[in-house]
């Protein structure tokens, strides 16, 4: 309720945020995750350069596949008839972000550098082969997200970086899904999980599934990739994969007083086999 | 054909300053010159005090001072227990403003600090360098009522504050040794957080030269603080000012006079200065009280054909660390009274234990005690129909007292003043369609769904109270309330209340009465409240009683001044008083009705007095206090609906129906908002709210991410019935519906949650009932 305090800049383009941004210094686009941090007094950052307005972070083009400008809100993802056809489990995970009010200030860039484990978009960025692309002081990288992600709340950013959009690979023959079990309370996953399958006739060529919300980061789960790939996706296979991706994600396990890791779990398998449903339509 | 106000649905008249945000609430008051105290909590539950050191802190810019409990010295007394329950063995021990060597639980205060701005205040806050020695921590109140318990208050031996029985061990024991069926069930009534949607704030400024103290505060019941204030200050109660502006809230948290009140008031007088103090959200989780908090023993007694015999229950209450203001009274009279509910069921014994804890402390939340006591009444119930193979709502059927309309005394001692509770039982049935839906489960039970209905029937007592009971029970205060009429020369009516509406729609409600009485326009009516200087003594806004008893008093204050009005009205249309007849607010003489005297017309020359008969003084005005002969007791039955997801242990509420009987409804529009706003508390106890604490005494659910509040996607439309039964001792027959709500809906929905499971052999959750939880319970069945 009441930060500590901080210095102001506001930035103008992503250079001047290079050459603003001081040792203690943090980025802010839409605020949404760090101003609560901050007024619990949980962080305490000495500068905050103000990047919500820098033109280049804005904004979404389709050109082959997804190209998404790090200051890009929430809503605007989710309303976006392009990442709705080209990646539609990113758009319905950034619609289930927070409230309409968070998904009009909160944006991509903010979301997967302050990187909560609960947090929808991160799940579907690593099912997806999303790639993150960066800007610092010497120069340019790309990370991909599956990397990106490192653990609880921490993420491939070094000190002074800053992201300045995430591709993504044009996914609109798949069938593709993000499915959420909600906390009640925050709302946050319990678990959410995103499928991809890429289907040859009634075959399945390649499957992608991550898993967030029950794991530190978002994870990658080749297990229940393996027993969904080169199959119909029948019964048995949708089974087979909803036992594999709880082994898939043991080793990442996190959970709360209230839905401790083992229920997580577990649920990550009930939410497989109904994010498999969806991706079906 | 008149069109009557009383009974209309007329919009809330307060709603547009709150809606729109112009509402004045205590942290909007701004005071040239106003110090911001910030105050520095213990991050423990239990620890000595070695050291403090604020020697940074008051270096630090904008720092005006910095206090601890030893500045303080004698300036203030601890703060005082108000319910002191008789033949209890009650210890009350010292709750000073802050800690004295000891600190009682996280979020005790240990200094102040005042600044001249809030940021810098919470910054010296954070510099105070404090030593702590820390000490075993206990939560939960069996556990701190038990051997080897670490002790809290040196003062208060095995940290039992009290013990207090209800009814006679050997008679009960003869009636639960005879009976076919015993059953049995711990309850845990886990801690809630009241959650106001305006957190606490105080503001004080004192005037050396009148030494008056002001004192603008979230307050419940202002005269209550302002009695308290003078008691730890030494200041004179009439130099003290209580200002309750608009209060965002309560559900009974604003009811105790809480240290920060005191310390504002304190440092304000020290100082010269103005000093403000607004809790942040976390700090309302931390340091308002919490509420609930029971570990209970139950058993009830039934024959083998259904006839309810007795119940009772050893019920262990955890109190915190200090015992807020009403605290004792909750788990005991305000509990126990109420475990007959609407059966005939001839034993009751209750032995409520009243347990020091390392928690924050706990008080009246919405209900307070009855919902407790409704909870394992109705549990119980539907436990021993489990036990003897009958249909929980015919268990019911077979056990609700007769309609009756003027009095029935049950078991607790307690005269019900009027039920007529098959009616509202059978009615609810029907809503629900009950006999079809247990057809519906049985075919989606064969389908592996799990459908689930519970069933609550209830009465509760409210309207608080006969003054000489408050006497009896040991409660340090009156339960009657005042009220004056005042009509302005021009016709304009201020009707000024010593109780104190929160967010209740009294302003809405208390106009209606007097527009019926008098006949003034609605609209011309002001309700006026909240300031002990500009109003009458009252005892606050609480325990649903300012509809009956506030508006009990206006309703008789109207009375009077329709009656002076008659007179009035007579003699300036030299008529005899006989021959007035009164219709819609104007006098006319009986077979002239073109002569008429509007009430308006009347109160302008009462005011002007030019021509007033013989010994009748001037001015339009009348006050009144009522002390209720009895309580007031509305009733009804809830029916709620679920479905269980067995693969994720996930509830889905689909249906709740509530009947309740609060006697004539003033507003309905205003009853179903009490209802609605009530039913969604308790069904947020049931399936979602509680405190959760660590075993150091660490506060889990700090914040709304990890306490779940409820949020209006998770219910379905209600389905509102009501019955009307006037209570024979009210002059407009009204009885309380503030707190119905949490009292019959918590019972309900984990009923129906429970029958749900009843095939997989789930017999017993913990509430709240989480996935989790529900989930796990399934496995342990089928395991």
């Amino acid at each position: 309720m009441w930060p500590n305090k901080f210095d102001y800049a506001r930035a103008g383009s992503v250079d001047e945020a290079l050459s603003l941004i001081s040792e203690d210094g943090k980025y802010l686009a839409g605020g949404h995750s760090l101003l609560p941090v901050m007024k619990l007094r949980l962080d305490a950052p000495g500068q905050l350069v103000d990047i919500g307005r820098i033109p280049e972070l804005q904004g979404i083009s389709a050109n082959g596949g997804l190209t998404i400008g790090a200051g890009t809100t929430h809503d605007a993802i989710a309303t976006s008839a392009d990442v709705q056809a080209m990646c539609a489990a990113l758009a319905s995970a950034c619609g289930q972000v927070g409230d309409q009010g968070v998904r009009n200030f909160g944006t991509l860039g903010g979301n997967i550098a302050h990187a909560d484990p609960a947090s929808d978009p991160p799940t579907v960025l690593v099912a997806c082969g999303a790639t993150v692309n960066i800007r610092g002081a010497d120069g340019s990288r790309s990370v991909a997200a599956q990397d990106f992600f490192v653990d609880l709340f921490e993420t491939a950013l070094e000190d002074g970086e800053l992201i300045t959009s995430v591709s993504l690979p044009n996914c609109s023959d798949c069938q593709c899904a993000y499915v959420k079990f909600p906390h009640p309370a925050s709302r946050y996953a319990i678990v959410g999980v995103a499928v991809c399958l890429k289907m040859d006739g009634g075959t399945c060529a390649q499957a992608d599934v991550a898993v967030g919300g029950a794991t530190v980061k978002a994870v990658k789960c080749a297990g229940a990739e393996a027993a969904l790939a080169g199959t119909t996706v029948d019964e048995a296979a949708v089974n087979a994969a909803a036992e594999a991706v709880k082994a898939d994600i043991a080793d990442w396990l996190a959970g709360d007083i209230a839905y401790p890791e083992s229920y997580r779990q577990q649920m990550a398998g009930v939410y497989l086999k109904r994010a498999i449903a969806a991706a079906q339509g | 054909m008149s069109t009557r106000i009383f009974g209309s649905g007329i919009k809330r008249r307060e709603d547009p300053r709150l809606i729109t945000g112009e509402a004045r609430y205590t942290d909007d008051i701004k005071l040239p010159g106003v110090l911001h105290m910030a105050v520095v909590r213990s991050p423990y539950a239990h620890a000595n005090i070695v050291s403090i050191d604020s020697s940074a802190a008051q270096a630090m810019e904008g720092v005006v001072a910095v206090y601890t409990s030893e500045d303080i010295g004698d300036g203030l007394a601890g703060l005082p227990t108000a319910w002191l329950i008789p033949d209890s063995d009650l210890k009350t021990p010292e709750h000073p403003a802050l800690a004295k060597g000891k600190v009682r639980y996280v979020g005790d205060g240990v200094a102040i600090v005042l600044a001249d701005d809030r940021y810098r205040a919470q910054d010296a806050a954070d510099a105070v360098v404090v030593e702590y020695e820390e000490l075993p921590a206990v939560i939960d109140p069996e556990e701190a009522a038990g051997e080897g318990a670490p002790l809290i208050h040196d003062d208060v031996e095995g940290n039992i504050a009290f013990r207090w029985v209800m009814g006679d061990r050997e008679a009960s024991d003869a009636v639960f040794d005879a009976a076919d069926v015993v059953v049995s069930e711990r309850i845990l009534q886990q801690r809630l957080l009241p959650t106001a949607m305006e957190p606490r704030s105080a503001m004080a400024q004192y005037n050396a030269a009148t030494e008056e103290l002001t004192l603008w505060c979230t307050s419940q019941n202002p005269h209550i603080h302002r009695f308290i204030i003078s008691a730890v200050t030494g200041l004179n109660e009439n130099k003290v000012r209580v200002i309750a502006p608009e209060v965002g809230g309560g559900f009974g948290s604003k009811i105790p006079c809480y240290p920060d009140e005191a310390l504002v008031s304190w440092a304000a007088i020290k100082l010269g200065l103005p000093v403000k103090w607004t809790e942040t959200r976390s700090e309302n989780y931390l340091i308002t009280i919490h509420g609930r908090d029971h570990v209970q023993h139950v058993e009830m007694a039934a024959g083998n054909d259904g006839a309810l015999l007795g119940v009772r229950a050893t019920v262990y209450a955890g109190m915190g660390g200090y015992l807020s203001t009403a605290a004792p009274g909750i788990p005991t009279i305000l509990h126990g009274l109420l475990y007959v509910g609407p059966y005939t069921m001839g034993s009751v014994f209750c032995e409520s234990i009243g347990v020091m804890t390392n928690g924050t402390p706990t008080d009246a939340y919405r209900g307070a005690g009855r919902p407790e006591a409704t909870f394992l009444l109705e549990r119980m119930v539907d436990n021993v129909a489990r036990a003897i193979d009958m249909d929980p709502a015919e268990l019911r059927r077979k056990n609700l007292i007769p309609a009756f309309e003027d009095g029935h005394e049950v078991a607790t001692t307690l005269v019900y003043d009027s039920g007529d509770y098959p009616v509202a039982f059978e009615k609810a049935l029907d809503m629900a369609g009950y006999g079809d839906f247990r057809e519906q489960q049985a075919a989606a039970r064969a389908e592996s769904r799990y459908l689930g209905i519970g069933v609550t029937a209830y009465t509760e007592m409210c309207g608080l109270g006969p003054s000489q009971v408050a006497g009896a029970v040991g409660f340090q205060g009156g339960l009657w309330e005042s009220a004056t009429v005042r009509v302005t020369p021009t016709g304009k009516v201020q009707a000024l209340i010593g109780a104190s509406p929160h967010g209740q729609g009294s302003e809405t409600t208390l106009a209606q009465i007097i527009a019926d009485e008098l006949g003034f326009p609605v609209d011309d009516i002001e309700v006026i409240h909240g300031d002990t200087t500009e109003t009458p003594m009252g005892w606050g806004t609480y325990g649903s009683r300012t509809t009956p008893v506030t508006g009990a008093a206006l309703a008789q204050a109207s009375r009077k001044l329709k009656d002076k009005a008659r007179v009035l009205a007579a003699h300036l249309m030299e008529a005899n008083v006989d021959d007035i007849e009164y219709a819609d607010g104007s006098f006319s003489v009986k077979g002239s009705p073109d002569q008429a005297q509007s009430i308006q017309d009347v109160a302008l020359m009462a005011h002007l007095a030019w021509n007033m008969p013989e010994g009748m003084d001037p001015g339009f005005e009348e006050s009144q206090f009522y002390d209720p002969p009895n309580f007031v007791y509305p009733f009804g039955t809830h029916i709620a609906i679920v479905e269980v997801d067995a693969e994720t242990g996930v509830i889905d509420l689909q249906r709740y129906i509530a009947v309740d009987d609060c006697g004539p409804q003033i507003n309905p529009e205003i009853v179903a908002g009490q209802i609605h706003g009530g039913v969604v508390q308790g069904i947020a106890q049931a399936l979602c709210e509680g405190v959760i604490y660590d075993e150091n005494g660490q506060l889990l659910t700090g914040t709304m991410q990890d306490y779940c509040m409820p949020k209006a996607d998770m219910f379905p439309n209600f389905e509102l019935g009501e019955t009307v039964t006037p209570s024979p001792h009210h002059p407009v027959g009204v009885k309380g519906v503030g707190e119905t709500g949490t009292i019959a809906s918590t019972p309900t929905v984990y009923n129906a949650v429970l029958d749900a499971l009843a095939p997989l052999g789930v017999q017993q959750i913990d509430m709240p009932l989480t996935s989790a939880k529900v989930w796990s319970a399934i496995q342990d069945a089928r395991s």
